[in-house]
């Protein structure tokens, strides 16, 4: 059957051979930048990696229409949003260090995999010098890693998770969103003066990375409070019905129900929870209450009627009424015909930060771009005063405690702001045990080949 | 080597077409608007060869045997976290890694395979589909809480400074490599006139190993063993009835293409060292599925093309925006244009799923032996050109399947 002859002579001519053959193209290997993807010509390309199919595709979208516009704007376009209330005024409407700004998109799929693959497609084909985007933890860690790898900037767009700047931060990424521990830590507070400081509360948690960050946050907040935790309860990121998790908080003796839920996921047990009349109920001689850590417009959207009341945090609310957040909701309502959500605030504010630290340091290598980022402290961006950290690359900025509106005037006014926590209130210490602990470090910024 | 001279072209084109991807995929300069189609560099061609492996692999039990598994993607997850962990635990040499993703891999087949193919047909595919999303559960959440972290959950296993990398030496590249080769490295970086050419260390890594896993997978199929696995495929009673237990045949061919899966899955690990649980999706396991029907299921080239095809629409389709469509057509006047743009929307950028599935369904509307049909038809024209009309009959859909065609799920 077979017809293979292996004799000594013939494998060791051949592995010979192909010893040459494996040896011989190294010797072109060429090292002719420092910088990957330095931009040489008049332009510069970023890579816009946005979820455009799955479960997070509305949030991807605005986020890509709020990429459109910081790119409109940093060419000289448009009216020119919040370039003209940003505190550091380098920008001026050039483009980045006078190259015009180019773009590429890509679908991740709200996938880690298929996000790494659309990058690395960006930056080993279309040449991009900083990547952004993300809609969700998983995705944002796992594209930090690869642009940490690659030796590009990676400026994260909606991820909340305490990961993303805390255990797995890297030097060449940064977060301008907030994440789950100031969430709770603006809260609490709130939660205090709304209900007491005598509290039984009941969580249910998205089983995955987020969902466990979260829940410890507020756990750990509440508690300091005086709360106490009945019980946690891990629900499967598939569910679509949480009627059997809703039922036993009913007999725990709760009388607060935390819903650790993102998306399409709290939307559903929100529902499910009002359904069973828990917000009627009275227990302890206390109201039923429910609270959702983390909110967005789009959630409320889904959310509808229910929503109302509920309390939650959120990073940024269109209805601010600083001049910065005016200038960008203007701008980016005469292109598109409505307010921009919280996802598209953080995207279009992440791509001006870089373009400015670029221009500040005067080069687009990754190691003075991060340089020129940390430790930087801007205003005129609808936080307030922000600082990005240099020791984690997260931002320090005020936080919104918002609560579903009760007669909304449209289709988008669904949130109310009921207090603005200070960010000295949600700051915590690099080193701090949600976030890693000591072991945790950014590593060595990495300017590529 | 073994093989006769219709599989040897076959294996000589398929290596030419293998090592001078980089040149083939790349035919636009770039600078030119056509450049937006360019598959040539280093990810996309290493994800052609590797999902190209795993269709190879899927087509030993899907082509052979009949037997549809759903649950394909189970092992590709297995190998890549296999890939990971030794990177966490030895070093970032690719060979360990690769090696112990084939052989987890095939022991994680031994025990689904044994379990599932107690059952045919349709049982068989909703059993392995249920193996496959329980692994998708388990590697999801279960298996990533604090306390027993084995698959990191949603962010997928990565390597951490803190791990211990025993083999780890000063001087090795801290990414994967071949005794410091490292794989996300360009030997070669051509430019010439207009164009640029890419050629990646990895790249060639995994063509390598993809040449010697086809010419295995043809040498699987010209064997005895191969004929075995199509007499289950043809009619599994009569097997029976001639006193042969078709069991030991279809665990093997489940186990081999449960290693191809694994191999697979560890060159993507190697590529790029990140495990994320969706990777053992049911989308996942579908996705293999349209491969190897879309390329042609039973032939030996088909599931190749097919995983290139899907590779191709995935990654340069899902790219073009609203932006690149106007530079298209911003010869055209303005109405036009916007059109145009219009009307092409929906088709790409978030719209690709959208595309490849039309795609889909033509190609199994008119060529239900996938896209080597279609290939072998055109070269049928050329061939019966001169020749009078009425020849048509003398076209075969695949040379393998006489007498008759066989159901490709095994009943």
């Amino acid at each position: 059957m077979t017809k293979m002859d292996l004799t000594r002579r013939g494998v060791l001519k051949t592995t010979a051979a192909a010893g040459a053959g494996l040896a011989l193209p190294t010797m072109f290997t060429s090292s002719a930048h420092a910088v990957t993807n330095d931009p040489m010509g008049g332009t510069v390309t970023l890579g816009f990696n946005v979820p455009q199919t799955g479960p997070y595709a509305d949030e991807g979208a605005d986020e890509l229409r709020a990429y459109e516009l910081a790119v409109e704007h940093l060419n000289g376009g448009g009216d020119g949003g919040m370039l003209n209330t940003f505190s550091s005024k380098v920008l001026d409407g050039t483009g980045i260090l006078g190259k015009k700004v180019e773009y590429v998109t890509g679908d991740t799929q709200t996938k880690s995999d298929a996000a790494r693959a659309s990058a690395k497609s960006m930056i080993e084909k279309d040449g991009a010098i900083m990547i952004t985007g993300g809609s969700s933890s998983g995705v944002a860690i796992a594209v930090q890693g690869l642009c940490q790898e690659a030796g590009v900037i990676f400026m994260a767009g909606l991820t909340h998770s305490n990961d993303t700047t805390g255990k797995d931060r890297k030097a060449n990424g940064f977060r301008h969103f907030f994440n789950g521990y100031m969430s709770g830590a603006a809260l609490a507070p709130v939660l205090k003066n709304l209900y007491g400081d005598d509290r039984k509360a009941y969580h249910l948690t998205a089983d995955y990375t987020w969902g466990w960050t979260q829940q410890e946050s507020i756990a750990a907040a509440t508690e300091a409070l005086g709360w106490e935790t009945v019980n946690n309860v891990l629900t499967p990121l598939a569910s679509t019905d949480f009627s059997s998790y809703i039922a036993p908080v009913l007999n725990s003796g709760a009388d607060v129900l935390v819903l650790n839920h993102y998306g399409g996921n709290m939307v559903n047990s929100l529902t499910n929870a009002v359904q069973f009349g828990l917000r009627e109920k009275e227990v302890n001689g206390k109201n039923f209450e429910i609270v959702v850590p983390l909110f967005s417009r789009l959630m409320a959207r889904g959310a509808g009627e229910n929503i109302k009341g509920i309390v939650g945090s959120t990073n940024w609310h269109w209805s601010l009424q600083d001049e910065g957040s005016k200038a960008f909701v203007k701008s980016f309502g005469e292109k598109y015909g409505f307010p921009p959500s919280q996802a598209a605030h953080t995207c279009y504010v992440q791509t001006l930060l870089y373009a400015d630290a670029v221009t500040r340091a005067n080069s687009f290598a990754p190691c003075d771009v991060a340089a020129a980022l940390e430790g930087f402290e801007f205003d005129g961006m609808g936080n307030g005063k922000t600082l990005y950290r240099a020791e984690d690359h997260q931002c320090f900025k005020d936080v919104l405690v918002v609560k579903g509106k009760e007669n909304p005037q449209s289709e988008f006014d669904l949130l109310e702001v009921v207090e603005v926590t200070p960010a000295a209130q949600v700051t915590y210490e690099p080193n701090h045990p949600m976030f890693g602990g000591d072991e945790a470090s950014l590593g060595e910024c990495n300017n590529g080949a | 080597m073994g093989l006769n001279k219709s599989d040897m072209t076959l294996l000589i084109v398929v290596a030419i077409l293998a090592l001078g991807a980089p040149f083939i995929l790349n035919p636009f300069p770039v600078d030119s608007g056509m450049a937006q189609f360019n598959a040539g560099y280093p990810d996309l061609m290493q994800r052609f060869v590797i999902f190209g492996i795993l269709a190879i692999g899927f087509n030993i039990l899907f082509g052979l045997t009949g037997y549809l598994s759903f649950g394909h993607a189970a092992f590709l997850g297995v190998g890549s976290y296999a890939a990971v962990w030794m990177f966490k635990l030895l070093s970032y040499n690719v060979l360990p890694a690769i090696a112990l993703s084939v052989v987890v891999a095939g022991l994680f087949s031994v025990l689904i395979g044994y379990v599932s193919l107690r059952r045919s047909g349709i049982y068989f595919s909703i059993l392995t589909l249920a193996f496959a999303q329980m692994s998708f559960a388990l590697a999801y959440s279960v298996l990533s809480n604090p306390k027993f972290n084995l698959t990191n959950g949603e962010t997928g296993l990565q390597v951490y400074a803190g791990d211990p990398q025993i083999f780890h030496r000063e001087g090795l590249p801290d990414v994967p490599h071949l005794f410091g080769i490292a794989m996300r490295d360009n030997f070669l970086e051509l430019k010439m006139g207009g164009w640029e050419f890419t050629f990646n260390n990895g790249y060639y890594l995994c063509a390598i190993i993809m040449l010697v896993v086809f010419y295995l997978a043809i040498r699987l199929f010209r064997s005895p063993f191969g004929l075995m696995l199509r007499a289950v495929k043809s009619n599994q009673n009569r097997l029976n009835y001639t006193g042969l237990n078709p069991k030991p045949y279809t665990l093997a061919a489940f186990i081999i293409s449960g290693m191809y899966a694994g191999l697979a899955g560890g060159l993507l690990a190697s590529m790029d060292p990140l495990a994320g649980a969706e990777r053992m999706q049911w989308t996942a396991s579908g996705e293999i599925v349209l491969m190897t029907i879309l390329g042609g299921a039973g032939t030996l080239i088909g599931p190749v093309l097919g995983a290139g095809f899907i590779k191709y629409f995935e990654n340069i389709f899902s790219k073009i925006n609203d932006n690149v469509l106007h530079q298209w057509f911003a010869f055209m006047p303005d109405g036009m244009e916007d059109f145009m743009v219009f009307i092409v929307h929906p088709f790409v950028g978030k719209g690709w799923h959208l595309t490849l599935g039309i795609l889909f369904m033509l190609v199994v509307t008119f060529l239900p032996g996938g896209l080597v049909e279609g290939g072998q038809r055109i070269a049928n024209l050329f061939r019966n050109r001169g020749k009078k009309k009425g020849d048509d009959d003398s076209y075969k859909p695949d040379p393998e399947h006489h007498p008759k065609e066989t159901p490709h799920v095994a009943e």
